[in-house]
């Protein structure tokens, strides 16, 4: 599935999870949606990819998880293939919770280790586990119209975390919740990050979820999006609710904000 | 709705029915009408009892071919639809002809093909052709209509062709081919009479649409009117089957969600 512009890379030794050299993505219809775009993402790091809608941050996104091949430019990445035993190095968190209807929690978690083929055993160890890092482990047998918006969500991320990814794709994960359902999704995102070490590069149109979650803010331009600017969110770890209403936070927002600002100055009528 | 729009919708239609019954055996009756002219239902419902013997045996051999027939749209259209959906080139050499004999009328068909087949095989091609199309068109709608991140999720996986049919098209199309067996049903039971129609009493047939045929030309208007009740039951009887297993199979994931929590 990879493109000819994809390559695989020993990222052991540059400590880089994913490298994008001057990407870009035309659609067939001529519209460029992204780029060219440099990015580096370093192991464990948490990147948020921050831009107006349409400014190619989802695309972006799908390059990296290898849904489709750049019109030029390199995406590299660890290995991106099954492993034997039912790991997979890309965890992927679509807008929607993007669930099957017709199968169960359980087996919507499993369905990443049940296209590895992986071994049963393993696999119910695996999915116990995943629904109990997201808080659902009684709800294995629910199926996903009896959720919530925010518990299907859930469900997305343990299926994302299933495999026990490197890296964990997050697009727009929570907009379409309301606030405290997101405020705790965020914190327990921030939690599973702590714990588990992954690398996430969440793609987000909130300049206050962006500053809140990530270590580095990059900040991108209208369609073709490019990096416009970056930030790094410098605090005191761990994070918590504190935080939300430190004058840091607000700082940042507020830099954020005067970075974005042009990425939309194109956008007055809409 | 209240309990009582409920009764109402129930019991409604079978006033109805027994009414516009009492209003036709009232007619008949005042008037002194001879059967070969209107039966009353009395006399219809006398003339199935009468005949049971004969029109059992010609329902037993119409269902049967609706049965065969419909079971060759199922599996025909099912079959067709996965082939479409692997091979586009494929999907559009041979479509514009599915559709076509879709379009044709069946009446028109039926002389044709008793003419090339048996007489027997003709009749099940006749369900066959008008039960195939609405499983391959729903078919193709449903494993067309996959969710485009679900599908990406497949690719991210590295699933197989043969995974992602198995786990993902087919049990997305399944409330699409489940529809499609329904709309078949009833259509397999059409395409049988109207194939028994222009076989017509030459044919060594003895379906209830070659009944029908027979008793008109001799006149025996009850028998008509008897051998139509029982072909009406079956497509109801047919439909209502259909329509259940389709509500069995999908409860789960359609329905069963409301009484739970949220």
């Amino acid at each position: 599935m990879a493109g000819p512009a994809l390559s695989e890379m020993d990222s052991d030794a540059a400590g880089l999870a994913v490298r994008l050299r001057a990407v870009s993505k035309t659609y067939d219809s001529g519209v460029t949606a992204l780029g060219p775009l440099d990015l580096d993402v370093a192991k464990g790091d948490f990147v948020s990819l921050l831009g107006p809608s349409g400014c190619g941050k989802s695309t972006a996104l799908r390059l990296i998880a290898g849904l489709g091949a750049p019109s030029a430019g390199t995406v590299s990445v660890p290995h991106r293939t099954n492993k034997a035993d039912g790991r997979h190095p890309i965890g992927f968190v679509f807008q929607e919770p993007t669930l099957m209807p017709w199968a169960s929690v359980r087996d919507n978690v499993c369905l990443p280790l049940k296209l590895a083929h992986a071994a049963p055993a393993e696999a119910d160890r695996r999915i116990e586990e995943a629904l109990a890092q997201v808080g659902l482990a009684e709800f294995a047998r629910a199926y996903p119209r009896e959720l919530s918006g925010g518990m299907k969500m859930r469900v997305s991320l343990a299926r994302a975390l299933v495999t026990d990814p490197d890296i964990l794709l997050l697009d727009e994960p929570f907009a379409a919740l309301d606030e405290i359902t997101r405020f705790r999704l965020n914190n327990d995102l921030l939690a599973l990050w702590r714990k588990l070490h992954k690398t996430v590069i969440f793609v987000t149109h909130s300049v206050f979820e962006s500053v809140y979650l990530s270590q580095r803010v990059i900040v991108m331009t209208a369609r073709p999006g490019r990096v416009r600017a970056e930030f790094r969110i410098a605090t005191t770890e761990p994070r918590g609710e504190e935080f939300r209403t430190s004058a840091d936070y607000a700082g940042y927002c507020r830099d954020v904000s005067n970075a974005l600002a042009p990425s939309y100055s194109g956008q007055r009528s809409a | 709705m209240s309990s009582l729009q409920n009764i109402g919708r129930m019991l409604l239609p079978v006033v109805v029915l027994g009414a516009g019954l009492a209003l036709w055996e009232f007619v008949v009756r005042v008037n002194d009408i001879q059967p070969y002219v209107l039966p009353s239902p009395t006399t219809v419902f006398q003339t199935l009892v009468s005949d049971w013997p004969v029109l059992s045996e010609s329902l037993g051999v119409t269902l049967l071919t609706t049965l065969q027939g419909f079971i060759a749209a199922a599996v025909g259209g099912v079959a067709l639809a996965l082939v479409f959906n692997q091979s586009k080139w494929l999907e559009y050499s041979l479509f514009p002809y599915a559709v076509i004999l879709q379009v044709t009328p069946v009446i028109a068909i039926a002389p044709l093909l008793l003419i090339y087949l048996p007489q027997q095989t003709a009749v099940i091609v006749c369900a066959w052709i008008v039960g195939f199309f609405p499983v391959l068109s729903n078919t193709t709608l449903g494993l067309n209509s996959v969710d485009r991140n679900l599908a990406g999720l497949f690719q991210l996986y590295g699933a197989s062709r043969l995974q992602t049919l198995r786990y993902l098209k087919l049990p997305a199309a399944l409330p699409y081919i489940l529809g499609g067996l329904r709309i078949a049903g009833g259509l397999s039971l059409i395409g049988a009479v109207v194939a028994e129609i222009a076989a017509g009493t030459a044919g060594a047939g003895s379906g209830l649409a070659f009944r029908i045929a027979e008793s008109g030309y001799r006149l025996n208007i009850p028998r008509m009117f008897a051998a139509l009740l029982l072909l009406s039951v079956a497509g109801i009887v047919i439909y209502g089957l259909l329509a259940l297993i389709s509500h069995l199979v999908l409860r789960r994931w359609h329905e069963s969600a409301l009484g739970k929590e949220n």
